[in-house]
């Protein structure tokens, strides 16, 4: 017999199960997820991986870099940069003492020398004894997926691909110059002949080619690695899947697309 | 009728209406947004084809080897393998037409790059065989005494 009590609680119980959608009960795999979450509708998502226990700090990609992107030569600004990090403690090895770190040049000529550039002309040339750790980290464009440096452009000259390479329009930028301050990994700087703001974009018409950017190509140690996140069977995408990897600068909220393998604390 | 509204009024079309005029002739046609929206990618759509246009340089040992195969099998055969060609060479660009002839990088700084020894701990650099060029031979060229394209066959 049907009470009012239990008309009640079917129509509950009926209205609940028929409100749950079919995709709660789909089982998500990673990559299906990543999918989602990425808004799989452009097959490519641009993802680079610096792997800082092979670098050896010879400078060959900020060379080739400068070289393909047509960046003034002797000119000191550049879209990526080494920097060496050097670590000493004090004589009794009991707390770290301090962090040195330098990248002359950016590394255009490498580091063919021991001492440390302090700036302002001041060198420093420590003991081998006094080294606890030293390494070097290449740095570039990080193409953030939340980029800074696009929100705060106000005409409308840099902005991001739909493969995730955030561009800029020589024609359109005004050079006002805040897209330089946005950005948190000060990757952008004035280009000296076309007066607008400039920085890495994975070496664009390289990687739209198919080929490897020109850093990637000129290292000689894999340290730099370029793939595509939307493809999961890339061999960049496993390793950011599997590896312990980092980016710089997480707690910016900036999503760098950038990953570090063997990143170390006093890397900023 | 008359009011003093009107006046204003017309003032405030017209400034619009040539606001609008200026704006349609001075923004480019194809100005539109991607697939981030209007947040990240509000941009000037033709511009990604002027990136993708830019002068590729570097062209990748591959289009070096069919000519220079000697070369190419010298330095595959050695530790040097890893080095692209183009890295001592200078970007092939157009080459043999534009430039005729590439560059050799024979200063004792090109060496230096991974051959200055630094013993760093923590780092592949340790691993690789450097001097000191205070010590070693200071001013005469690397090449001199040692074949690029074949390091591990001792002097020349």
């Amino acid at each position: 017999m049907i009470t009012r009590r239990k008309l009640i609680t079917n129509t509950l119980k009926g209205m609940a199960a028929l409100s749950l959608p079919a995709a709660a009960f789909e089982i998500l795999t990673p990559e299906r997820l990543n999918a989602i979450i990425y808004n799989d509708t452009a097959k490519v998502r641009y993802v680079f991986l610096v792997d800082t226990n092979k670098c050896v700090g010879c400078g060959l990609c900020v060379k080739a870099c400068k070289n393909e992107n047509e960046i003034p030569y002797e000119a000191n600004v550049t879209r990526t940069w080494v920097e060496r990090y050097i670590i000493t403690r004090d004589e009794r090895h009991e707390v770290l003492e301090k962090v040195f770190a330098d990248s002359p040049k950016g590394a255009r000529d490498g580091f063919i020398t021991g001492t440390i550039d302090l700036g302002h002309g001041n060198t420093y040339t420590p003991r081998k004894e006094d080294i606890d750790k030293a390494f070097f980290v290449p740095k570039l464009c990080n193409q953030c997926d939340n980029p800074a440096c696009v929100q705060v452009c106000p005409v409308g000259a840099t902005y991001q691909a739909d493969d995730g390479v955030v561009l800029i329009d020589r024609k359109w930028c005004i050079g006002c110059g805040y897209c330089v301050m946005g950005c948190p990994y000060g990757v952008r700087f004035f280009h000296p002949q076309h007066h607008v703001a400039d920085k890495c974009n994975f070496c664009y018409h390289r990687i739209k080619k198919g080929m490897k950017t020109a850093c990637v190509e000129a290292c000689p140690f894999g340290a730099r690695l370029i793939g595509n996140y939307k493809d999961p069977d890339d061999a960049v995408t496993r390793i950011i899947n599997t590896k312990r990897v980092g980016v710089l600068k997480e707690e910016f909220g900036t999503r760098p697309q950038v990953f570090y393998l063997g990143l170390s604390m006093e890397v900023r | 009728m008359k009011s003093h509204v009107w006046r204003p009024l017309y003032l405030a079309a017209g400034l619009l209406a040539l606001f609008l005029i200026a704006r349609y002739i001075y923004v480019p046609k194809d100005f539109g947004t991607g697939e981030r929206g209007y947040r990240y990618s509000f941009h000037r759509l033709g511009n990604e084809d002027e990136w993708k246009a830019f002068k590729v340089k570097y062209k990748g040992t591959e289009y070096c080897k069919d000519c220079h195969s000697d070369k190419y099998q010298q330095i595959m055969r050695s530790r040097h393998a890893i080095i692209s060609c183009e890295n001592c060479h200078g970007p092939a660009i157009d080459h043999p037409e534009n430039p005729a002839k590439l560059a050799k990088e024979t200063n004792r700084e090109h060496c230096l790059r991974c051959h200055f020894r630094l013993p760093y701990p923590t780092s592949g650099r340790s691993a690789i065989r450097g001097i000191y060029p205070g010590e070693h031979n200071p001013g005469a060229p690397c090449s001199a005494c040692h074949n690029p394209h074949k390091p591990q066959e001792g002097l020349r």
